[in-house]
């Protein structure tokens, strides 16, 4: 059974994974080596997470077997694995601020002198594990909250190498951190993988994937699509095994260039907390598309645009006029709608009938032309013009199925006529008959002279809607594509093979 | 694909009428047992003039928690406004409309003050209520030395005591009745107007209203207002009718409270009508009333009332597993 290589670490054979019917992880194979780096990469939902939490025990796979230091092994929960020496970094930071460093890494298993917290021990326990990963220079009694976040993952990685892990799972860690932090992490991983510790490192950035690891796996749609050898790959191939996916519902036809109306919003140098540099013209008639992986900033650009979490540099003009858009009433009166991803934390009123929640934006914003009767009028009018199914408008919205209920987010917003329409993820959860009529009637929005931006996470609807795509990353606009742009240069830019460095 | 009507329970869906009629009906049903001309128009007339000021505060009380908070400051405001409209009218029969108008300004102020502390300062409304309604107490004491001094003057008790008398069939209509069906009617016409409507988006899902431009600080404040209105038009029908003393309003928030909930006005907001809350009310007096027919002692009104709104909220939580 002996080979040239050494025997894997972790072996992973055919994990199977559903949850509630849908099948999450298929046939997943994977193996990791003692001292590798194995990256996986995959899109948004392709199964990462999920495969992680397999690993450290927090979900069971329903098929296949997990063998962990040469043996089958099933872990019931996060314990277990942790035990068997499984440690997780996760992409939030996890650790108590106002303890310090030492009791946050020996959280939970803190060593014991006639049954009183032994705080010598737990101190010098604490510098031998930072000195073995050579991060001696870090005191271990420091209060971990007056620590940089680059310094307080590095206690993260070593509370997780605790209990003598062999084997560390990173998810996303260098998504809080800032460039030149990424090299010490960097130098930390390299240091575990010389003490012989496997890691699993899971990220969106090809580029770290390419520095880092010795071998890829690619997961799409739940199943591991190729294990390919870093040093034999590029990225461009890595990116067509992420997506390669065909085209295959129907969209209306996008706007010819005569179509186009005159420019109605401008972003010049639009930044906040989650955004930079943002420079953007949306025109009349058109649809811009927006895309980017999840924390991207592509949802932060809508809600900057709406008012909800407003720019705090750079200048927005609608038609021309310079504008202030500093609350979501401000953006209405300045003709903009927003329908939210979230549709039950945002979009709707659970409670309130089909009516009240379609009137609810115009009953708060009066945009003059008539009283209450025109009002009401023209929402009904509305409602059966998106061909709403229900029991009737008084019917209690949380009843609607969710196309139904985005078809009264829908009506309420076109009561005031906006000339600037944002949807955050407008199918998302929808059933596929009332996705292609959203879509359809997102396209004739644009020919009768709205200005909308359109972000999307799934590739098909984003190629397939927009007559113009910008690509989010890290809170910039990585870069543009023009309608006909494959699925790989959208991916590409998201992750940043191509287009401006970031920094 | 046709979506399926809604299922027939939901005619008693949290927040329709269906039950509290249910629950008062039986109750009359008691009462009249026990006695049998309760239902009778002179007796019936002056025990919906009784209720008249739990009604009103039921009413008011309803804006507050249908837009997601509470009031604990009204049964306070009722004392404060009694024992501030006695010392200014110290009996003087021509101060009654000026005094009058200065408590409407009065409640007013009080109604904003808890608005904007709740919105604008995100002080949770039970705290700022509580708040006030201990600043109000200790301020009425201090402002008139432990004992409520002066007096109300006749014409400013007449409408909290007197009625249109002789009248045919009905006997008598106490003016705290019709003070009553006419606030009633502006509450419903409130309720029915886009600020009522929106106000109960607000209390359902506070970030959609945003999200669609409502004010939502605007909302929740004009929401204390009212019910600091109705709080002060209730002062002044229990000043008329039980005369001056501090405890003329104590104990009276929880009763609002509790004939809200009562009547299918979810706590937490986003459900319920204003008819309901002050059904709530009609039918908390008439059960108060029954207990004292059966003998049950009065003293264990507030044990009721406690009852009451955990049965009713948990009630109202079983019909609706999930919001």
């Amino acid at each position: 059974m002996s080979g040239l290589l050494p025997s894997p670490l972790l072996a992973l054979r055919g994990i199977g994974k559903s949850f509630l019917g849908v099948r999450v992880l298929d046939g997943v194979d994977l193996q990791v080596r003692p001292g590798e780096v194995h990256a996986v990469v995959g899109e948004n939902g392709a199964g990462k997470s999920t495969l992680m939490k397999v690993v450290s025990g927090v979900h069971q796979p329903d098929e296949g077997t997990v063998e962990f230091a040469g043996a089958p092994r099933t872990f019931r929960n996060p314990r277990e694995a942790r035990q068997a020496g499984i440690g997780i970094v996760y992409q939030e930071l996890t650790l108590l601020p106002e303890r310090t460093v030492a009791e946050n890494v020996c959280l939970g298993r803190e060593p014991l002198r006639r049954g009183l917290v032994d705080r010598r021990a737990m101190l010098s326990h604490t510098a031998e594990l930072l000195a073995s990963v050579g991060e001696g220079s870090l005191p271990p009694d420091t209060r971990v909250g007056r620590l940089g976040v680059a310094q307080q993952q590095v206690v993260e990685i070593v509370k997780a190498l605790a209990l003598d892990a062999r084997l560390l799972i990173m998810d996303e860690p260098t998504a809080a951190l800032a460039d030149h932090e990424v090299d010490q992490l960097y130098a930390l991983v390299r240091r575990l993988q010389e003490h012989g510790i496997g890691v699993l490192y899971v990220s969106h950035r090809l580029k770290e994937v390419f520095d880092l690891s010795s071998r890829i796996t690619v997961l799409k749609d739940g199943r591991a699509v190729a294990t390919l050898d870093t040093v034999d790959t590029s990225a461009d191939r890595l990116v067509r095994h992420m997506v390669g996916r065909e085209l295959s519902s129907y969209y209306p036809a996008p706007a010819e260039p005569q179509e186009l109306g005159p420019v109605r919003l401008t972003v010049r140098g639009g930044g906040n907390r989650k955004l930079r540099g943002i420079d953007l013209r949306l025109r009349a008639g058109e649809v811009l598309g927006v895309g980017g992986l999840q924390g991207s900033g592509r949802s932060a650009l809508a809600r900057a645009l709406f008012g909800a979490a407003p720019f705090s540099t750079g200048r927005v003009t609608v038609d021309g006029a310079p504008v202030r858009l500093r609350s979501p009433r401000a953006a209405i009166r300045a003709g903009i709608a927003y329908v939210s991803e979230d549709r039950k934390g945002e979009g709707i009123v659970a409670g309130q009938s089909v009516l009240d929640n379609a009137l609810l934006a115009g009953r708060a914003v009066r945009l003059g032309r008539g009283g209450r009767g025109a009002r009401t009028a023209r929402v009904r009018e509305l409602l059966a013009a998106v061909e709403l199914r229900a029991a009737g408008e008084e019917q209690e919205i949380r009843f609607l199925s969710g196309g139904n209920q985005q078809k009264v987010v829908l009506a309420r917003w076109l009561a005031l006529a906006p000339r600037i329409l944002l949807f955050d993820e407008p199918t998302r959860g929808i059933d596929v008959g009332a996705k292609s009529a959203i879509h359809d009637l997102v396209r004739r929005l644009a020919c009768d002279g709205a200005a909308v931006l359109m972000v999307s996470s799934e590739l098909p609807e984003l190629l397939g809607m927009s007559d113009r795509i910008v690509v989010m990353r890290d809170g910039r606009i990585a870069g543009e594509l023009p309608t006909g742009a494959s699925e790989e240069d959208v991916v590409a830019l998201a992750v940043g093979t191509v287009g401006e460095a970031a920094g | 694909m046709r979506i399926a009507r809604p299922p027939r329970l939901l005619t008693f869906r949290s927040g329709g009428l269906a039950p509290i009629l249910v629950i008062l009906a039986v109750l009359l049903i008691l009462l009249t047992a026990r006695q049998p001309d309760f239902l009778s128009p002179p007796s019936l007339m002056s025990f919906l003039g009784r209720s008249a000021p739990v009604v009103l505060l039921a009413a008011g009380q309803y804006f507050v928690i249908v837009s997601g908070e509470l009031d604990l400051s009204v049964g306070s405001l009722v004392t404060a406004q009694v024992v501030i409209a006695a010392r200014l009218i110290d009996g003087d029969p021509s101060a009654g409309r000026p005094v009058a108008v200065l408590l409407l300004a009065f409640g007013i102020a009080v109604g904003l003050v808890n608005g904007l502390v709740t919105t604008l300062l995100r002080v949770p409304s039970f705290i700022t209520t509580l708040g006030m309604f201990l600043i109000l107490v200790g301020a009425v004491y201090l402002w008139s030395d432990g004992a409520p001094k002066g007096g109300l003057s006749e014409e400013f008790r007449r409408l909290g005591r007197s009625a249109f008398e002789d009248l045919p069939v009905l006997g008598r209509i106490p003016y705290a009745l019709v003070v009553l069906l006419a606030a009633a009617a502006a509450a419903l016409v409130l309720t029915r107007s886009d600020f009522g409507r929106t106000l109960v988006a607000v209390g359902g899902n506070p970030r959609t209203a945003e999200l669609s431009g409502v004010r939502v600080w605007r909302a929740k404040t004009m929401a204390f207002v009212l019910s600091s209105v109705a709080a002060t038009l209730a002062a002044v029908l229990i000043g008329g009718y039980s005369g001056v003393s501090f405890q003329a309003g104590a104990g009276l928030e929880f009763g609002a409270i509790t004939a809200a909930v009562l009547g299918g006005v979810a706590l937490g907001g986003g459900r319920g009508s204003v008819v309901g809350a002050m059904l709530g009310a009609l039918t908390l007096e008439t059960l108060f009333t029954l207990m004292n027919f059966y003998g049950v002692s009065g003293a264990l009104r507030p044990t009721v009332q406690g009852a009451i709104i955990l049965l009713a909220v948990a009630a109202a939580s079983f019909r609706l597993p999930s919001r």
